[in-house]
């Protein structure tokens, strides 16, 4: 709206201002750069409205199946209506729990040897093979996995979470390092020459400073493997259709069942799958939520320090 | 500072003798670094050992097909003859088609959100087109095979095919399941990457270039096209590369709409194929060891093509990050946050 062509018509009013001259040029100019902002404005409501034309499909399908039944009962047998995913949530609570039991202490005590211990070198090092580890396709982490754990055995609950953990591995220790290299230097500074050790400096100091960006990066990571499917398929998803917590078995998740609701035929399960992809949909977007507002925190807090 | 004294670990530290924290300190300075250092080691270790156990378990494949299988155009459990071409074929032309469609989409969401947008609706906008990345892959699958295969199948595929009919990407018969919707569906995960980490670097273009490129009497988009765009080439570069990594190795959206068929056909409305998707569809149907193998062949072909990929973007990413930092402190950690959708 304030482009400078404008301005020069507008201060030209009624003199013949130089750029008038080639007026025609300029309507030219004016017209292709009205062209191109109207053209990326389009692409903005066409991102968010593709965002919202899924999340209102979600939601107008979902609701209609969603009932007590389903969070509490198990799936029906083939052929019959009714029933629930009880099974899944409850597989997908404890998978994604074992994931991170493995993968936030590692994850930040990674993020702490390269922002804090590592020479500058191999703490970027460390970070590129992190980096890479995050492009690894997850299909590609699953048969890693069954190949670990499962060939030899049976498809287990600890083969699904360990299959989940080295997903979030990287996202949660690249988030660790970058919330704490965030920590300024005149903290660590301060605390070292009041004669702190360098070790007790980082767990009193550094750590609790950054502590609610070191949640968020787990948060985000939960988030993302809560949806995850293919990691599971070759680990931990020829699962009872029982409520069950051994994880020496395999577990049934939300996104495998949503996979194999989808490939069904029959409407049911397609509600069914809809009524699945709400929840889960709902609780990765809360978490994706909650993560950003105490990632907004923690740096309005980190600056105060500063 | 006096907030940090009373923090929980402290207090206890004061009721130990000097002769007590001594100890802890010889102890605990070691004991720390030791412990930070086995994690990062133990998660290199793991990188070597993913590439190294897949590669092992595409043995039996590899032995009996040798690189023939790169080429051959045959997935026959029965007769047990395998071959990678048709998904290497749908995998190159799914993922680059679908960067196309993203690429000058997301590089025109960003520039909306960093010069044209009112202030006030930047943020809001920006987190919507990022949240764009957390929904699951399984779901969009879902969209795609009920909302989406429905709409194409009675409106977009005949109305291209009718206009473009003549070349032969629009030729053939209609059908829900094939390369197109994977390709649109491809493109959906891919553009929040593509213009949040291409929006963190348009952030970075110095304002003083951009008022002197308006001062000389350049329009808004003449100063895109000579200031902004130039100065984020390489990010941007760099980012469409990482979408391209992201959209080869999606599996389970693809595979919910693509298909599943082999055989290579220029035609985007036929069924087809990709490396992760044939991985992913197969999961319980393979019948013999050497299928089992070959499917990690797939995996090994994909993990390859993922590696390569990534180590270019990142390579990019990095140099112009470097850059970044020099220029404004913020900018890395909020590109870590959109990649942890990525």
């Amino acid at each position: 709206m304030s482009a400078p062509g404008g301005n020069a018509t507008a201060g030209g009013a009624g003199t013949r201002h130089p750029l008038l001259v080639r007026d025609r040029r300029l309507r030219r100019r004016k017209l292709v750069n009205r062209t191109m902002e109207a053209t990326a404005t389009l692409a903005a409501l066409i991102a968010v409205a593709v965002l919202a034309l899924v999340i209102a499909s979600v939601l107008i399908k979902g609701v209609s199946a969603i009932n007590l039944d389903f969070f509490t009962k198990e799936p029906a047998p083939f052929g019959q209506s009714g029933g629930g995913i009880a099974n899944s949530i409850v597989g997908t609570v404890l998978l994604v729990a074992m994931a991170s039991v493995l993968a936030v202490p590692i994850g930040i005590l990674i993020g702490i040897h390269t922002s804090e211990f590592a020479r500058s070198s191999v703490a970027s090092s460390i970070r590129f093979a992190l980096d890479i580890l995050n492009g690894v396709p997850t299909i590609v982490t699953g048969i890693f996995v069954f190949g670990l754990l499962v060939v030899g055995h049976v498809q287990s609950g600890y083969a699904g979470a360990v299959a989940l953990a080295i997903i979030m591995l990287p996202i949660v220790a690249r988030s660790a390092h970058e919330v704490l290299a965030l920590v300024p230097s005149s903290l660590r500074e301060a605390s070292l020459a009041l004669g702190v050790p360098r070790w007790r400096t980082v767990l009193t100091v550094i750590v609790p400073t950054a502590v609610s960006g070191l949640i968020t990066g787990a948060l985000l990571a939960v988030a993302r493997v809560a949806g995850e499917t293919a990691p599971l398929l070759f680990t931990s998803s020829i699962a009872s259709t029982m409520v069950s917590t051994d994880p020496s078995k395999a577990l049934s998740s939300i996104p495998v069942r949503i996979f194999e609701l989808s490939e069904s035929p029959s409407p049911a399960e397609h509600a069914q799958a809809w009524a699945a992809a709400l929840l889960l949909i709902v609780f990765v977007m809360l978490l994706n939520v909650l993560a950003r507002s105490l990632f907004g925190r923690s740096r309005a807090r980190i600056a105060r320090t500063r | 500072m006096a907030r940090r004294a009373e923090s929980p670990a402290s207090p206890a530290l004061h009721s130990l003798s000097r002769a007590q924290r001594g100890l802890a300190d010889r102890l605990g300075e070691p004991g720390l670094r030791l412990l930070t250092w086995a994690a990062s080691a133990a998660g290199m270790a793991l990188i070597a050992l993913l590439v190294y156990k897949v590669f092992a378990q595409a043995g039996e494949s590899i032995s009996h097909f040798g690189l023939g299988f790169l080429t051959a155009n045959v997935w026959d459990p029965v007769s047990r003859r395998f071959g990678a071409a048709s998904f290497i074929y749908g995998t190159a032309i799914s993922s680059l088609l679908a960067l196309v469609i993203a690429g000058p989409l997301s590089i025109a969401i960003a520039l909306f959100l960093t010069e044209l947008a009112p202030r006030r609706a930047r943020r809001p906008v920006a987190t919507l087109v990022e949240l764009l990345a957390a929904i699951p892959s399984v779901v969009l699958g879902l969209w795609g095979i009920i909302v989406l295969a429905p709409f194409l199948v009675n409106t977009l595929e005949p109305a291209l095919h009718s206009a473009f009919g003549w070349i032969p990407l629009f030729e053939g018969s209609t059908s829900p399941f094939g390369l197109l919707p994977a390709i649109l569906i491809l493109t959906i995960m891919v553009v929040p990457i593509i213009a949040s980490v291409t929006r963190e670097v348009f952030e970075t273009v110095p304002g003083d270039l951009k008022e002197s490129a308006l001062a000389l009497g350049a329009t808004r988009w003449e100063m895109v096209r000579m200031v902004i765009l130039p100065y984020a080439k390489s990010g941007i570069v760099g980012a469409s590369i990482l979408g391209l990594g992201r959209a080869l190795g999606e599996a389970i959206a693809v595979t919910q709409v693509i298909g599943d068929a082999t055989g290579v056909h220029v035609s985007l409305f036929a069924p087809a194929d990709t490396l992760a998707s044939r991985v992913a569809s197969t999961y319980q149907g393979a019948t013999s060891t050497l299928e089992i193998s070959s499917l990690a062949y797939l995996s090994a072909i994909l993990l390859v093509l993922a590696l390569i990929v990534n180590v270019i973007a990142r390579l990019i990413v990095r140099r112009s990050t470097r850059r970044m930092r020099r220029v404004g402190p913020r900018a890395g950690l909020a590109v870590t946050t959109a990649e942890a959708d990525a």
